[in-house]
């Protein structure tokens, strides 16, 4: 044996979809080539079908609630976990995230990598303050006790924007979970590695099966499924361009599904506009309650 | 088809002495009204471009009252030009106190000319001149007297966000409850500092246009509100603008289906308050006097043309003889008629058109086999009438429990347990509201957790305020009217 044999070989990782708790290949055999920045082989990812994309959306459904139906308190703490396993495996984001990307360097894709951690953060403190900022009495003319409250839509589409890889991925995906919703999330069709190296961490923090569901493949071919679903409550299409965006949203307006997009502000991910309690409320419908007061 | 062997209903003989109410019609003498009507467009009175004209009808008469402009494309465009104009004229920059001064003046005109508005609003639209005077105009003049006040307050609204206005509004209101609805519209999009383009329902668009007076007299900057009556035309016309930046529909889930399909990809701000099959939620233990009150509420209020309508009662099946039974002869006691007869409870149908969708779906739920009950009254000889009606046997696969009819028609179902009131309640592709009726607190509460509904009203039932929320879970549309909420749909949110 050559000298440049005897050094260890490394065991490379098979990226697969996360759906309802579960690492699987999709149900269609396919896959398809993830380049790295300069256009080298980084891994097979699975290329999804509209088979997965159902099977997506019942586990979503399956677990909504369930996890809408835990404390506030308990889904702060799973959303902090989420940050605590992230920050454990920061390397692994970091190196994933450079090789995704054109020009990034190691400074860049540390960044991106602590921001997603510290979002998660962020929003794992939201989780049982968010309803006493959105909702609350409201003073009727009459007696009657009233309040207002947000509760989860259902079920939430996001498909993620292409670049980069992880961090906004994370600034959609968190402000949804936090109040109870599950998710289906299409990964960037270009860089969907980081996509699935978080889902490892969402299985390792305590995030129920199901809650966060994530598909990778072609966009073409997993937006309308998803879109069309009447299952999926409110959709987020940061991800998608303008084309399949109109397309997905008249989908949507079918079944009177709510369509959510970034704004240009919120799309500079590492500022303050990125984060909001109000991107939660985009994914909850406010309750009002309304009693009489008597003896 | 009139089952009329409730268990313990008391039948006068015939011939014997009857207690009646003597006729109390309200006076028409507050309303002068033109024989012409144009469109309020810039400020002023202005013709429509093809200078088509159709008549409005008193629904309780049958008999045309004026005519008004069917507003066309070229209207249209005048009018959101004159809104664009407005807004970068100034209102965009007015300070929130100012604004909320002229709000303030809109909310006082109204409270003044509150008589005026409710004969009108009864007039063109059929409803019972006791609900219009007491309900949809004080109600209209409080929302603006509500969102004035957040005017100049925009800023404590929202948390770490700065509100900034939209631009130009267009804004499509439905008929069953003309002038609350252009409240409900307008109040929040002022307030925000957006201007508006509104068009009123075909068929009652008459106190929209007495509203510009109002905005008139109020010495609102020409252009910041324009209303434009017309058809569906009008209003598609209106939506698919493209100088507009936000939409707002309140009307029917297929025409909300349209207008997000319409307005998909264009970077329009949509809300759409759409249609409702609400459950009616009756447990045993309820007081059930009281639940007869508020089940006649929720279901022959304003005819039943109400997408919160509790149009399905749900009733625990321990109790539902008895709750049935007293529906029966409370329903006996309603005054269906004259509207502007202050003892009338149910007026008039909104339109033929209507009133024909009521009959349609009436027919199909006795041809499906649920059983009939209308208490024996003498219609109108003229005009849109429908008796309050009440069908027992229902199944949930039956048309009259799943479509809505927006009529005086309730459909009763039972259940046994909680989980299954919860199951039948949430059957529906609707959510706008849902309604509670138990004695046990920790009840209501579990149940309210469990309603997809948008509003929940637990030991009463239609209840508004312009500090309460409004609006629908899944396809009863989404955005919310009222409140801080409703302010939601008017801004964008800026760091």
């Amino acid at each position: 044996m050559s000298s440049g044999m005897s050094s260890r070989l490394s065991v490379n990782k098979t990226y697969k979809q996360f759906i309802g708790g579960a690492f699987e290949r999709s149900e269609s055999g396919r896959s398809y080539p993830v380049t790295g920045a300069g256009g080298e082989l980084l891994a097979h990812a699975v290329r999804g079908s509209r088979k997965d994309v159902r099977d997506a959306v019942a586990a979503a459904r399956l677990a909504q609630e369930g996890w809408a139906g835990r404390t506030a308190y308990n889904r702060g703490q799973i959303l902090y976990r989420v940050a605590e396993v992230m920050e454990s495996r920061r390397d692994e984001f970091c190196v994933e995230v450079l090789r995704a990307t054109d020009g990034s360097s190691e400074a860049i894709a540390a960044e991106e990598t602590a921001a997603a951690i510290d979002r998660w953060v962020w929003y794992a403190g939201w989780a049982d303050k968010f309803p006493t900022v959105l909702g609350g009495a409201n003073p009727v003319a009459g007696p009657y006790f009233n309040l207002s409250v947000p509760e989860p839509v259902g079920v939430v589409g996001l498909v993620a924007p292409d670049e980069p890889p992880l961090l906004p991925l994370v600034s959609r995906l968190a402000p949804v979970i936090v109040s109870g919703n599950t998710a289906v999330v299409l990964a960037s069709e270009r860089c969907p590695l980081a996509a699935v190296t978080l889902a490892e961490t969402l299985a390792l923090s305590d995030v129920p099966a199901g809650v966060v569901n994530i598909i990778t493949g072609h966009r073409d071919e997993l937006v309308p499924p998803l879109a069309g679903h009447v299952a999926v409550d409110s959709l987020d299409l940061t991800g998608c361009d303008s084309e399949q965006g109109t397309a997905a949203a008249r989908q949507a307006a079918a079944t009177i599904t709510r369509v959510v997009s970034a704004s240009t502000a919120e799309r500079q991910w590492a500022d303050e506009a990125a984060q909001s309690p109000y991107l939660i409320d985009a994914f909850c419908e406010t309750k009002t309650v309304w009693h009489p007061k008597g003896r | 088809m009139t089952d009329r062997s409730s268990p313990d209903r008391e039948v006068a003989p015939v011939g014997e002495f009857t207690l009646d109410y003597a006729p109390a019609p309200e006076s028409t003498a507050p309303v002068r009204l033109a024989s012409q009507h144009g469109l309020y467009v810039g400020g002023e009175m202005v013709e429509p471009a093809a200078g088509r004209l159709v008549p409005t009808i008193n629904p309780a008469t049958g008999e045309a009252l004026a005519e008004v402009s069917v507003a066309d494309a070229a209207d249209v465009d005048r009018a959101v030009a004159a809104a664009r104009a407005a807004w970068e004229g100034g209102w965009r920059d007015l300070p929130g106190a100012e604004r909320a001064k002229y709000l303030y003046r809109v909310a006082r005109l109204l409270q003044e000319r509150a008589r005026e508005f409710a004969v009108l609003e009864t007039m063109d639209g059929g409803k019972p001149i006791r609900e219009s005077r007491d309900l949809d105009i004080p109600l209209a003049a409080a929302h603006f007297f509500h969102y004035a006040g957040w005017a100049d307050k925009l800023d404590y609204a929202f948390s770490g966000r700065r509100a900034a206005p939209l631009g130009v509004a267009a804004q499509v209101i439905p008929w069953n409850f003309p002038l609350l609805m252009a409240a409900w519209k307008l109040a929040p999009a002022l307030a925000c500092g957006n201007t508006v383009v509104l068009k009123p329902a075909p068929t009652t668009p008459l106190t929209a246009l007495l509203l510009a007076e109002v905005l008139r007299d109020a010495e609102l900057p020409p252009g910041v509100v324009n209303i434009i009556t017309g058809d569906d035309a009008t209003g598609a016309a209106l939506v698919s603008h493209p100088g507009v930046d936000k939409v707002a529909f309140t009307g029917s889930t297929e025409v909300g289906r349209a207008i997000g399909a319409d307005v998909a990809g264009t970077g329009k701000r949509l809300t759409l308050e759409l249609g409702g099959k609400a459950a009616n939620i009756v447990f045993e233990d309820a007081a059930l006097d009281q639940v007869t009150e508020g089940i006649v509420n929720g279901i022959y209020f304003n005819g039943g043309q109400v997408c919160c309508a509790g149009s399905r009662l749900l009733v625990q099946e321990t109790v539902v003889d008895t709750v049935v039974g007293k529906l029966q002869r409370r329903m006996d006691t309603l005054r269906v008629g004259d509207p502007l007869d202050k003892n009338t409870d149910i007026g008039a149908i909104n339109s033929q058109a209507q009133l024909a969708r009521i009959a349609e779906l009436v027919a199909s739920g006795v041809a499906e086999g649920a059983e009939l009950y209308t208490p024996q009254c003498v219609l109108p000889e003229r005009g849109f009438f429908h008796p309050p009606a009440l069908f027992t046997k229902v199944s949930t696969a039956h048309r009259i429990a799943q479509e809505e009819i927006f009529g005086p028609v309730l459909s009763v179902l039972t259940f046994r347990t909680a989980e299954e009131a919860v199951a039948k309640a949430n059957n529906t592709p609707y959510g706008l509201s849902a309604g509670i009726w138990t004695e046990k607190g920790s009840r209501i509460l579990w149940m309210a957790d469990r309603m997809q509904a948008g509003v929940v009203w637990a030991n009463t039932f239609n209840r508004f305020d312009p500090a309460s929320p409004f609006g629908g879970y899944r396809e009863s549309g989404h955005g919310r009217e009222g409140g801080r909420a409703g302010l939601l749909p008017y801004v964008e949110l800026v760091v």
